[in-house]
């Protein structure tokens, strides 16, 4: 195998900012040609680890180090980041942020133009990495007239253009939906097998990643590395589970139905596993096994749209006719791809735009005359990145924003912040500053200062979008408990876990119409939905196919009630 | 996404021209209509600028929006002046030729028309290149002609930047400001001044904080692509310098030598007729 | 002149896209009619204090000559030489007032109003209608109340915006020290 092409030695890093090393004692050494997956949960070390192979750590965040580090056969902290450029290309997880170019094709060029490379030489070597990744029609478009696929794709011929030995993809799957993530994990694995260079791939989303071969996993937690294996024989044992990770539905489900999970059923992947007659007449019956699940009672319509139709002034059609009906103490989910309408709609709901046709109704009141303020005391709209709602230091403060604003006496304000706050467990926290928060508070601090309002229904944007299986957990069943409370959550979103698990009830957007509104599990069995809304089956419905249930939605709908019910008690 | 620059793909001499050229030469010619009120050399330019507009295949109807801004302020700058200092010419030019009067000391003298026909054809002069340059550069090839007049790659690289990231900008900016207003946040209508300069902090505070941490990754980015390695850098926009470029550059030089000639036969900035 | 890091470069591009977006996109009504305050001067002092004078200068330089050329009103390098010098007067109090090593008490908002204050004066009151004199030869009186009226107002919403968003700021900076649970 030759001489690895990163060997950590006994390594240990420390930022100069914080008290306690954020990496210990890593042994890891990648071989040039390989496939490795770096997971954990977050906080685990894994971005620290990738900054430490591409150089920003040590000469963008300083720190003290101790072992080594070698790239190439040298001691990276003795080279330069300009040196380690040239060893190790790094895609990184924002796809704006590395999109530094006015186009397509300067983006492309970045890396040859400061190093001087003449026109004459860039030029063709542009147009040939813009085929390999395909995206050689779109040279002169720019960056806001592509898609997030698309930028990756950018992005990556981008680096790819400097013939590295070493991809590092820093989340690749974290900004895109499902169908697109499944056309990046294919990109990634033929950059692969094009260049022969080794592929490192940070990501915790990691049966979407699997779709590929992968040569080794490597899971970490507190800064240390926990295992170093093959695919296979980890996902045998019942250390993702343990450290946070979510293992593939499939194996969950096998799991539930107490088939055996061995190296030799090759689990890495829905199309290598292997499973025996017996195996699948297991799976089969559980998917069958009569459950009891008490339908929660319809309490009466909340919102009403009829015939919105709705077109920008640039003259997009953004929505077409659209007619809806939501229920109260609804969880529901939102789905299509960008542009499909679901935000359009969500922003006509709130008010912020103005629909030219169509009617909307709260409680049987026309809501056309409500302004954005009077909508927001009924219907909250929360956005996906809370650091762009956050105006306050302090979490009292935040909180009381919208009544302070709304001219409530400040006694109230006191009593009806502490509420929110003590609903969205943040009250031990009130007098932190926000800055302290993690993500994941943060998130919950933009959720109460909604709630603050009392709304009778929440609008979310992509409500889990970056967080790992934990914390993911945390904000959805906090939100579980917000719909049991009878507020009616609406998430806007492309993550398919999040609706099977959460949503009773999907409504799919295709270009600006409602193509599905139904059960979620469903529409995730449903193929040509999925594939209008740019969605993904779900691998138990592979599974249900392959253990020829009767009904794959059916047994998809089994797993969903069974694993609540599993998870409730365990 | 909302089009910044009003760049109109069209074949023409003045397309053809490098982008470093042309702003080249608007510079000069800017600052040589600034710094003349020779009156005759002001209608030339103005003329001027008309023909290379109509031989740039820029039509009018693509500059109407910034045409009509153009004349509102046009007016208005000049009924100001007018309100402030009514016989202004009249100082400059040293004599005065009453032609007849509104009210009090508002009066039309000969001198002031002829000020208020100077200042009306600085615009004239002026605007049409400007409009001129923003239509037929691509963005893209601005930073490369700012490198190449002679400003540091480095900082030719941050008004790239800026024009990359104005519609993410704009975008968030957008976004944070309907959040906000949705829990109560107002800008206009009946709030005191003060407390609607304070409600606009708390957009402007997630707004900056989101700027710092887009800094923070784009410069990750540009530094693990090896931005600032060399002393120099090539562009890939960059177009060859032809025998046009060479005109246009002498051209703009000589606009400027000859507005500054003229204040010798005028004796000062202005060509007095009176 | 030393050589900017990269970090400046991408500071001066962001804060001049910052500068374009809020003196293009947001002004404040009055009661004084065709008067309207914009709120971009206290956000740049913030980023110019931040990332020093000549990186403030040019934020400010690019965003007003960006603002100007996409706005058809002509390129005013009179205004803009004023925003630019507000920039490096900023840039200059930052080294300081220091906002990044988390102080801004009350001192830190008298010397930052002092500075604003002064600044906007020069800026406007000087530079701007001098030049505009100079290169355009109008009327002092005209020119001298336009930069009253804008001095005027940009040092009312600098001290307000500013201010706020400084205090806001070196809130928001991650301190370190023991955070205790309170129930």
């Amino acid at each position: 195998m030759g001489s690895p092409i990163i060997q950590f030695e006994n390594f240990s890093f420390q930022y100069k900012s914080q008290a306690e090393p954020t990496l210990h004692n890593i042994n890891l050494s990648i071989y040039p040609g390989e496939k490795v997956l770096i997971a954990g949960p977050s906080g685990c070390g894994k971005s620290t680890l990738a900054s430490c192979i591409n150089g920003l750590i040590p000469f963008a965040y300083p720190g003290e180090q101790t072992g080594s580090l070698k790239i190439n056969n040298e001691e990276a902290k003795d080279t330069s980041i300009f040196q380690l450029s040239k060893t190790v290309g790094t895609v990184l997880q924002d796809p704006d942020g590395q999109f530094i170019g006015l186009t397509v094709a300067e983006d492309i060029a970045f890396v040859l133009e400061n190093a001087c490379t003449p026109q004459k030489e860039m030029l063709p070597r542009v147009k040939a990495v813009s085929e390999k990744v395909g995206i050689s029609h779109h040279l002169e478009h720019a960056p806001d007239e592509l898609s997030g696929g698309q930028k990756q794709r950018v992005s990556m011929a981008g680096v790819m253009i400097n013939d590295v030995q070493v991809f590092l993809f820093d989340e690749p799957l974290a900004n895109l939906d499902p169908a697109t993530g499944k056309q990046a994990v294919e990109l990634i694995d033929q950059i692969h097998q094009d260049t022969q260079a080794a592929i490192v791939i940070i990501e915790h989303r990691l049966e979407d990643v699997l779709w590929r071969n992968v040569d080794r996993i490597v899971l970490m937690r507190d800064g240390k590395i926990l295992s170093d294996s093959t695919p296979d024989d980890l996902l045998s044992t019942g250390l993702l589970l343990e450290n946070g990770i979510r293992e593939p539905l499939y194996l969950t489900a096998m799991r539930y139905a107490n088939v055996p999970i061995t190296p030799e059923t090759l689990p890495q992947s829905i199309r290598s596993i292997k499973l025996t007659e017996a195996d699948k007449e297991k799976i089969r019956t559980w998917g069958t096994q009569p459950l009891s699940v008490q339908e929660p009672p319809k309490e009466g319509v909340l919102l009403t749209a009829e015939n919105i139709d709705f077109t920008y002034e640039n003259g997009f059609h953004a929505l077409k006719n659209v007619s809806l009906t939501i229920e109260k103490g609804e969880l529901l989910a939102i789905a299509g791809t960008n542009g499909a309408g679901k935000s359009t709609f969500s922003k006509v709901i709130c008010g912020f735009e103005k629909p030219q046709k169509g009617t909307l109704r709260f409680k049987g009141q026309d809501m056309a005359t409500l302004s954005i303020k009077e909508r927001a005391d009924r219907i909250g709209y929360v956005m996906q990145n809370p650091n762009q709602m956050i105006s306050k230091s302090f979490i009292l403060d935040e909180v009381a924003l919208g009544l302070r604003l709304r001219g409530v006496p400040e006694n109230e304000v006191q009593t009806r912040v502490e509420e929110a706050l003590k609903i969205c467990g943040l009250y031990p926290f009130r007098k932190w500053p926000i800055s302290a928060l993690s993500f994941g508070q943060k998130k919950r601090v933009t959720i109460a200062a909604i709630l603050v309002l009392n709304p009778e229904m929440l609008i979310l944007d992509e409500p889990t979008a970056g967080q790992d299986f934990r914390h993911y957990t945390e904000i959805m069943e906090f939100l579980r408990e917000l719909s049991a409370m009878d507020i009616t959550v609406v998430m806007i979103t492309h993550d398919m876990h999040l609706m099977l698990e959460y949503a009773k009830r999907a409504v799919v957007f295709s270009q600006g119409q409602i193509i599905a509104d139904d059960t979620s599990a469903n529409i995730l069995t449903n193929p040509a939905i999925i594939q209008r809304a740019s969605l993904k089956e779900t691998s138990l419905y592979d599974l249900a196919l392959m253990c020829r249930a009767e009904a794959p939605n059916q047994f998809v709908q089994h797993f969903i009630d069974f694993d609540r019910e599993a998870r409730k008690h365990g | 996404m909302v089009k910044l620059f009003n760049f109109i793909d069209r074949k023409s001499p003045i397309h053809a021209l490098t982008g470093a050229s042309k702003l080249a030469c608007m510079m000069c010619w800017v600052f040589a209509a600034m710094v003349t009120f020779d009156t005759r050399y002001l209608i030339f330019l103005t003329l001027a600028a008309v023909v290379l507009f109509k031989i740039s295949k820029i039509r009018l109807a693509d500059v109407k929006v910034l045409l009509i801004f153009t004349l509102v302020f046009l007016l208005l700058n000049n009924a100001l002046i007018y309100l402030f200092s009514p016989e202004h010419g009249v100082t400059i030019y040293g004599s005065r030729t009453l032609l007849f009067t509104i009210i009090g000391r508002y009066t039309i003298t000969s001198q002031q028309l002829l000020y208020h026909l100077n200042v009306v054809l600085k615009y004239t002069a002026t605007i049409p290149m400007v409009m001129l340059f923003i239509c037929t550069t691509q963005p893209s090839e601005f930073a490369s002609s700012l490198n190449h007049i002679g400003v540091s790659y480095r900082i030719s690289y941050s008004v790239s930047l800026a024009l990359r990231y104005i519609p993410d900008v704009m975008k968030e900016f957008h976004d944070i400001s309907l959040a906000q207003q949705a829990r109560g946040v107002e800008l206009s209508g009946k709030a005191g001044v003060f407390k609607r300069l304070k409600s606009a902090t708390s957009i402007l505070m997630p707004l900056i904080l989101s700027s710092l941490d887009r800094i923070e990754v784009v410069s990750n980015a540009m530094e693990l692509r090896c931005f600032g390695r060399e002393k120099n850098r090539t562009w890939y926009r960059a177009q060859p310098f032809l025998r046009n470029d060479y005109i246009a550059f002498f051209c703009g030089f000589l606009l400027i030598v000859i507005s500054l000639l003229l204040n010798i036969p005028n004796g000062g900035r202005y060509w007095n007729p009176f | 002149m030393k050589k900017f890091s990269i970090k400046t470069i991408v500071a001066i591009g962001i804060g001049a896209a910052l500068f374009f977006v809020l003196s293009t996109y947001i002004a404040i009504p009055t009661p004084l009619p065709n008067l309207k305050l914009s709120v971009h001067y206290g956000t740049m002092a913030v980023m110019s204090m931040l990332f020093g004078p000549m990186a403030g200068a040019l934020m400010n330089l690019i965003g007003h000559f960006l603002g100007d050329l996409a706005g058809g009103w002509g390129v005013w390098w009179s205004w803009i030489a004023g925003s630019t010098f507000f920039g490096f007067a900023m840039g200059l109090l930052g080294k300081k007032v220091r906002l990044d090593d988390g102080e801004f008490g009350t001192k830190g908002i008298i010397l930052f109003n002092v500075a604003q204050v002064v600044a906007h004066l020069i800026a406007w009151g000087l530079i701007a209608p001098g030049l505009d004199i100079l290169l355009y030869s109008e009327p002092v009186e005209k020119i001298f109340l336009q930069g009253a009226m804008g001095s005027a107002g940009n040092i009312v919403s600098t001290a307000v915006v500013g201010t706020l968003l400084c205090i806001a700021y070196v809130a928001a900076r991650p301190k370190k020290g023991s955070l205790q649970k309170e129930d």
